[in-house]
């Protein structure tokens, strides 16, 4: 709803949207479409412009996609168990670990971190909400509909079969005949969208609408490192749109980009697509940096040890990030100046993540530990994602790296760093804020399980591809063969059948977070207000916040500002001592309540616009006129779009408002 | 006290710069690196003509210089566009709008023409990788040129029926930031395509 009446202290101003309001309608047409001003229901959702919601719906479509992307790779691990493994056949299993990539980095951690700064990011800084809010539900649009499309090909006559990085020439129309690959460009050409829109988004909210007093070095950590990823984005994005469209044209149009008949080089596509990979790996992992540098903190009962070493350490990761993509491209015969500088630009990124192992291991340091799932999981990270980046770091020196290239070795790396980085963190984010944005705690003992079985699962499943990947047994090999397997201890046999059983255990472990996430919603309980005696500002509201965030804006003096005001320090015994509950500071916060704040209103272009998309690309597989239709579309939604005001003229919503009183605009724009 | 933490209609931000502002420049930061994606694959492949024309023989550098110093101009009344609407002048906004709108379209336009000579003079899509990166770079860029003129139109329609949502100045300015943008992008893509033998 676009104005939220709130009565002033000592006034009896009635609430506007008091239930016997009269109907809301809008008074002006744009384009065919009137404001939807639906608060309850389906509506509601389909139509908003509300961070909190817009966060809560890519965060659900994460975890569908992350579901999907799980069972793909289960159905790996079952043809890789035994030898002439009969599962899947050898078309079937390019799709599935080309779809497993695919799926689990562009459809579940990209918006799951897209979910938790959207929900997050706005709170953390004190803002009611993001900068452009009809941008932001259109990048949520783009990501579902980007989704649909990959996915889509499925039942079009197979999905994509190049593996993620789907490199040309090989991706090309002699080599995978099917429209997978045409359905896989175009779908992640659209999620693209969803990140350039998200990016520019939370950029802009960050330096533009922070609450008073929060200087860029009093941000909560979670924002910084999101921010580093968002100019990453920035970035990154532009440069695989360009190869995306290269090949697109290449295959729809015979475009020659990849046709090495034509004289074409096939280096073309690794350089365009690592330029925006290499990136990409830091995109994926540094929001749950992000997200432990948040709990770590909290259940150590310690401020976070070296904050501005862990704000310049992850926005040297993100410089440094991009001069390393070339060592994805060791084996590819580069020569020895380009192997030798990009040897050394990726020897030298271990050291920001290094300083960033050190200050959270010494933020635990002499901390009360309190380890709850959110805190199992944060340590968790470390150490996974420390064995991660010591492998990692053997890729960086180019003689050994030429030895693993395309084994299973590689894959045990990524996996520790994304698996062990990137999704413990996500998980770590789900038991730390599942109260704020649900109002309950997930079940600590559900959660147990869940950390353990995925603790165990996964060291089982990618523990064992370093000594496949040592052995030599290589990555996309659809079938493995007992004759070849070796003796003893390096037994391939032997070391599959673990992966597999571990990938079993790992499924367990996410089966037990979804039964937690069943519980926990039927559960009565609700959360208390600050369940985890935190420090950031998002606390400083109730579980969930209410639509307008804060009743008033907060002014910010101190990092760890909600801390700050529960806490002061003993001059005499300097030790922190509690001066306010959180209920307090709450109160507080209410009695200056404002009385007129605008939110900005639903509306309906956001979701129009995105569903031209797809239908613009089905028309460039298939016929040209139906893009021509999506075009059309898409133009229809841009004008109703460009229109219609980002937040209502207030006789849309009440007559009363409308007599002088101008509120509080949030930053909205143009959005 | 809310209203110093909020930014009413972008004239209030941290920075000083107006959301949809500094959102504009972010977009054409993202842009450069899309343009610099496409250039680099033309540079590659520029000097690949396994069949058909090279580029020698197609450019016509005195037509395409003409056509440049038209889109060139488009700035300058780009410019005037900015500033009649700074001083609130309706109608000199609408006319600057209009001639900004006409000279990219005559760029436009020599754009199609050139494509036609060079498409009978045998340089098609998928002739050569000459071919198919140099359409597609050029294309990209005369597509952006496209966008710009219908968000001209636009503008001055909508200018004229008094519906230009937020402050009227600065949506002219954000378009003029776009304008001089892809003109700035045809000075490097002139020069290093056009200008540079291979």
């Amino acid at each position: 709803m676009a104005i939220i009446e709130r009565p002033a202290p000592g006034t009896t101003l009635v609430p506007a949207l008091a239930p016997s309001a009269p109907a809301i309608t809008p008074a002006r047409t744009f384009g065919a479409l009137r404001r939807p001003v639906a608060t309850t229901g389906w509506k509601s959702w389909l139509f908003t412009v509300d961070h909190k919601k817009l966060g809560l719906m890519y965060g659900a479509t994460a975890l569908f996609f992350f579901i999907i992307g799980g069972l793909e790779a289960v159905l790996i691990r079952l043809q890789l168990a035994a030898p002439e493994g009969k599962v899947l056949n050898a078309d079937l299993y390019n799709q599935m670990f080309t779809m497993h990539a695919t799926t689990m980095v562009f459809l579940f951690v990209m918006p799951m971190a897209a979910g938790f700064a959207n929900y997050f990011l706005p709170l953390q800084i004190g803002a009611r909400d993001v900068a452009f809010p009809r941008i932001n539900a259109f990048g949520f649009w783009c990501l579902l509909a980007g989704g649909i499309v990959v996915n889509l090909a499925w039942f079009f006559g197979g999905a994509a079969d190049g593996g993620w990085f789907m490199y040309a020439p090989n991706s090309g129309p002699v080599f995978s005949p099917s429209h997978g690959v045409d359905f896989w460009a175009l779908g992640l050409q659209i999620a693209g969208i969803a990140s350039l829109t998200g990016a520019i988004n939370l950029i802009v909210t960050v330096l533009n609408m922070r609450a008073p007093g929060m200087t860029l070095m009093k941000m909560p950590i979670f924002t910084w490192m999101i921010t580093v990823v968002q100019f990453l984005l920035l970035f990154a994005v532009p440069v695989i749109t360009v190869a995306l469209f290269l090949l697109t044209f290449q295959r729809s149009f015979d475009a020659k980009f990849f046709d090495v008949a034509a004289g074409a080089d096939p280096l073309l596509w690794q350089h365009l697509f690592w330029i925006f990979g290499h990136p990409e790996v830091y995109i994926l992992v540094l929001p749950s940096f992000g997200i432990i540098s948040e709990v770590l903190p909290v259940f150590s009962r310690k401020p976070l040890f070296g904050y501005p070493f862990v704000v310049f350490s992850g926005a040297a990761i993100g410089f440094v990030g991009w001069g390393v993509w070339a060592h994805h491209m060791f084996a590819s015969g580069l020569g020895p100046v380009s192997v030798a500088v990009f040897s050394l630009a990726t020897m030298a990124i271990a050291v920001p993540t290094g300083v960033k192992i050190i200050n959270w291991t010494l933020t635990m340091w002499g901390g009360k530990l309190v380890f709850t799932t959110a805190m199992k999981f944060a340590v968790g990270l470390i150490i996974l994602f420390t064995i991660g980046g010591l492998s990692g770091v053997t890729h960086s020196v180019a003689p050994s790296d030429t030895q693993q290239t395309d084994t299973y070795y590689i894959v045990a790396h990524f996996h520790y760093v994304l698996f062990g980085g990137a999704i413990f963190g996500i998980f770590s984010g789900f038991y730390y804020w599942w109260p704020k944005m649900f109002g309950k705690m997930l079940n600590e003992r559900l959660g147990s399980w869940n950390f353990w079985l995925m603790v165990i699962g996964m060291n089982l499943t990618f523990g064992p591809m370093h000594i496949l990947g040592l052995q030599g047994q290589p990555r996309r090999m659809y079938q493995w063969t007992e004759a070849r397997a070796g003796e003893g201890f390096f037994n391939l046999g032997f070391w599959n059948l673990i992966a597999s059983i571990g990938s079993i255990i790992l499924t367990l472990g996410v089966l037990f977070f979804l039964i937690n996430i069943v519980v926990t919603a039927r559960s009565k309980v609700r959360a208390p207000l600050d369940p985890w005696n935190a420090r950031s500002l998002e606390w400083m509201t109730s579980n969930p916040p209410k639509e307008h965030n804060f009743d008033s804006i907060p002014h910010v003096n101190h990092l760890d500002e909600f801390f700050h005001r529960k806490y002061e320090e003993d001059p005499t015994t300097h030790t922190m001592r509690e001066v306010a509950t959180a209920e307090q500071v709450l109160a507080e916060l209410e009695k200056n309540a404002d009385a007129h704040i605008h939110m900005p209103s639903p509306s309906y272009w956001p979701i129009v616009l995105a569903a031209g998309m797809p239908v613009v690309a089905l028309g460039v597989i298939y016929s040209i006129p139906v893009a021509i239709v999506g075009g059309l579309i898409m133009l229809y939604a841009i004008y109703g779009w460009a229109l219609e005001p980002a937040t209502a003229p207030a006789i849309d919503h009440d007559e009363s408002s409308s007599n002088g009183h101008n509120g509080h605009a949030v930053g909205a724009s143009h959005g | 006290m809310a209203d110093t933490a909020v930014a009413h209609e972008g004239h209030t931000s941290s920075t000083g710069i107006s959301n949809v502002k500094l959102g504009m420049w972010l977009f054409l930061g993202s842009e450069c690196l899309l343009f610099g994606g496409l250039i680099s694959t033309y540079m590659l492949y520029r000097g690949r003509v396994s069949n058909g024309p090279t580029p020698e023989q197609v450019y016509d550098i005195p037509f395409t210089s003409v056509s440049s110093f038209v889109l060139l101009m488009s700035s300058l009344t780009m410019v005037l566009a900015v500033s009649a609407a700074a001083k609130k002048d309706d109608r000199g906004t609408n006319l600057w709008l209009v001639v900004t709108a006409l000279l990219g379209a005559t760029f436009v336009g020599g754009q199609v023409y050139e494509f036609t000579a060079f498409y009978n003079e045998g340089l098609g899509f998928t002739t050569s990788l000459f071919g198919s990166s140099f359409y597609t770079l050029t294309g990209f860029h005369g597509v952006h040129v496209t966008v710009g003129i219908i968000m001209l139109m636009a503008l001055v329609a909508i200018n004229k029926r008094s519906r230009v949502p937020g402050s009227k100045a600065e949506t002219v300015e954000m378009i003029g930031l776009y304008w001089h943008f892809v003109d700035i992008v045809w000075i490097i893509i002139f020069t290093l395509v056009y200008l540079i033998p291979v």
